[in-house]
């Protein structure tokens, strides 16, 4: 499938040396996907045959995703992919950019689509601010909503896979979706964890339960090497 | 990178400074360099020039050379305001009165006081233009009300207080009045006996004067004391060395500004009618924030319906258009602008809040080139973006 282009923006430099510029909030291909935006739906028309929809954030929150997907039933692949954004240049560029991922090469293995990690999306944007991790994480959540509607609708019930919150905290209730936000938005020691939750002030036995969290969520989004916060 | 035809339209950020301002400061940096506090002749041409900029300055404010304080910013202005007068006046009372809609220099040091040295602050909520009800500002003074701060003019939304009347109603309960008067230096009536306050925040960096430079105006016989320690200058109340070069261009800067206000005024005030007028004839599903006419004439804020604030300004910005947006996605906490919100508007509104602030470059072809690009950037946006919300929904939602 030839990747479809869209310049919405006449001026923009599609071909630029990463290297030689700095003049822009984001990297050169986080500036690309925003101004030339892939595989966005411009016509309710063309999901009449799409077989999975998703939609997660609000616009209260300041990001809304929703996404429509085709499915190539006997090989299990994804083989079309549309999406609509409401929010900032990089939630438009990750959705962008996970659209591509999907679908270049023929499409994507249904069970390797659920394996997109929003460090991934990340990662050929090269790179976005830490702070605007967030936008990442919501088009990966977009994408399993649509996956999980798709299984719904031909009843492989078996292959749902909901994001239950757990209770780690029982004094405060704090769940592990409580302290995934809370590295989304910079928590990267305990103490920052705890400054922003309250996790473990009542409740001590949760606590090493709560760092290997923490480990795992910044692992997850911030990958193994890397403890900094940008 | 900055470029030779970008429309800078950010104007309530910061200013460039004035190239008659900047010459007035250049002899201060290598000739005249001294330190006024030396007993040398390098001392008494600095303290001479600083001297003589207080004076001209004063003689603006209709005040007294040394009710003239020079500070740092408008922040340390806001701090030593607030801090300076509530600290001497702890004994008798512990309550602060101000509004939702302040600069955070003055919601943090409120905030501040309250968390640590046990002080109270009330917050007065604003109607859905940003005007505090004086009635309850009145009912809110109680016995132990030492101080009241609202801002003369709102640098998000450019609503302008009736700062007189706030400033009759602290007098007639006896309480001080602070007003931080930074955004309206370039337009306003800073006239202090005219105005009424007792203590009044100004900075150079909005009005084409350099950054790193304030004042605080201190009424004679106002109570407040220094939140920093050190050499004695600026009447104990702000020690360190003078900032001589800043100083002079701070005073030539507002004796310009001040000039020309008027002719400024009306000048920019029939650029802000344009470009709000284009702006609602051709992008539907939009609302102006703020006043429609108690506002600054140089401020419009809108919030664009189902576009988020952030991609807009990328779009403009790339078009070399500057602005600036309430949107969370720019600031560091990833809240949407407090002042959207305390005007009522619902979260999704706030997201997609965008400002322009015209300034002295600021002309007819500018507005024309924004009216021209910005609609094909919204429809671009609304194009790609899941949100149809229509502007009756929002405003019903909006208290």
């Amino acid at each position: 499938m030839s990747e479809e282009l869209y310049v919405l923006h006449k001026d923009v430099r599609v071909k630029v040396d990463a290297k030689k510029t700095n003049d822009w909030f984001y990297s050169d291909t986080v500036k690309e996907h925003f101004f030339s935006p892939r595989n966005f739906l411009r016509d309710k028309h063309e999901i009449d045959d799409f077989d999975g929809y998703g939609d997660v954030g609000s616009a209260a929150c300041g990001d809304r995703m929703s996404m429509w997907i085709k499915i190539d039933k006997k090989n299990d692949k994804i083989i079309d992919c549309k999406w609509q954004t409401f929010g900032c240049g990089s939630a438009i560029s990750s959705t962008s950019m996970l659209s591509v991922m999907i679908i270049e090469n023929g499409g994507m293995k249904i069970d390797d689509a659920l394996k997109i990690k929003p460090q991934d999306i990340v990662k050929r944007l090269e790179e976005l601010p830490a702070r605007k991790y967030h936008c990442s994480v919501l088009g990966d959540k977009a994408l399993r909503a649509a996956i999980n509607d798709y299984f719904r609708k031909t009843k492989q019930y078996n292959r749902i896979v909901e994001e239950g919150a757990k209770v780690i905290d029982t004094a405060l209730k704090i769940t592990d979706k409580d302290i995934e936000e809370a590295v989304l938005e910079g928590a990267t020691t305990f103490e920052e964890l705890q400054k922003k939750t309250k996790i473990g002030v009542k409740d001590k036995s949760c606590i090493p339960e709560a760092k290997q969290l923490l480990k795992f969520y910044m692992e997850k989004y911030f990958g193994k090497e890397d403890g900094k916060n940008g | 990178m900055s470029k030779m035809n970008d429309i800078y339209l950010d104007y309530a950020a910061t200013t460039y400074i004035d190239p008659v301002v900047k010459k007035s400061m250049e002899r201060y940096f290598t000739k005249d360099f001294g330190n006024p506090g030396s007993f040398n002749s390098y001392g008494l041409i600095a303290k001479k020039t600083v001297d003589d900029a207080r004076e001209r300055i004063a003689g603006i404010l209709n005040a007294d050379a040394n009710e003239i304080v020079f500070t740092g910013s408008g922040t340390e202005s806001i701090n030593l305001a607030i801090k300076g007068v509530a600290r001497v006046l702890r004994e008798k009372g512990k309550h602060i009165i101000t509004q939702k809609t302040e600069h955070h220099a003055v919601l943090e040091t409120c905030r501040y006081l309250e968390k640590e040295e046990g002080f109270e602050a009330t917050y007065l909520d604003v109607d859905k233009y940003g005007m505090i009800d004086l009635n309850e500002l009145e009912s809110s003074i109680r016995k132990d009300t030492v101080l009241i701060s609202i801002m003369y003019a709102n640098n998000e939304i450019g609503t302008i207080q009736l700062i007189k009347e706030i400033a009759n109603i602290a007098k007639k309960h006896g309480v001080i009045l602070h007003t931080d008067a930074c955004q309206a230096a370039g337009f306003l009536d800073i006239d202090v006996k005219n105005i009424g306050v007792d203590l009044m925040t100004l900075n150079g960096s909005k009005i084409y004067a350099p950054k790193g430079i304030g004042l605080l105006y201190v009424k004679k016989g106002t109570p407040i004391k220094a939140i920093m320690h050190g050499g004695g200058q600026e009447f104990g109340l702000r020690p360190g060395t003078e900032n001589v070069p800043s100083i002079v261009g701070f005073a030539r800067a507002l004796e310009l500004v001040q000039k020309n206000k008027d002719k400024e005024s009306k000048r920019l005030g029939k650029l802000r009618n344009m470009l709000i007028r284009g702006i609602m004839e051709k992008i539907p599903k939009t609302i102006l924030n703020g006043h429609p006419t108690m506002r600054l004439p140089n401020n419009v804020n809108v919030s664009i319906l189902n576009i988020e604030g952030e991609a807009l300004l990328l779009h403009l910005n790339e078009e070399g258009i500057c602005i600036s947006t309430g949107s969370a996605c720019t600031s560091n906490s990833l809240e949407p602008s407090h002042v959207i919100l305390a005007i009522g508007l619902p979260y999704e509104a706030a997201h997609g809040s965008i400002r322009f602030t015209l300034g002295k470059k600021t002309n007819k072809k500018d507005i024309e080139r924004v009216l021209e690009v910005m609609p094909g950037f919204v429809d671009s946006l609304r194009m790609i973006s899941p949100v149809h919300l229509e502007v009756n929904e929002i405003l019903n939602e909006a208290k």
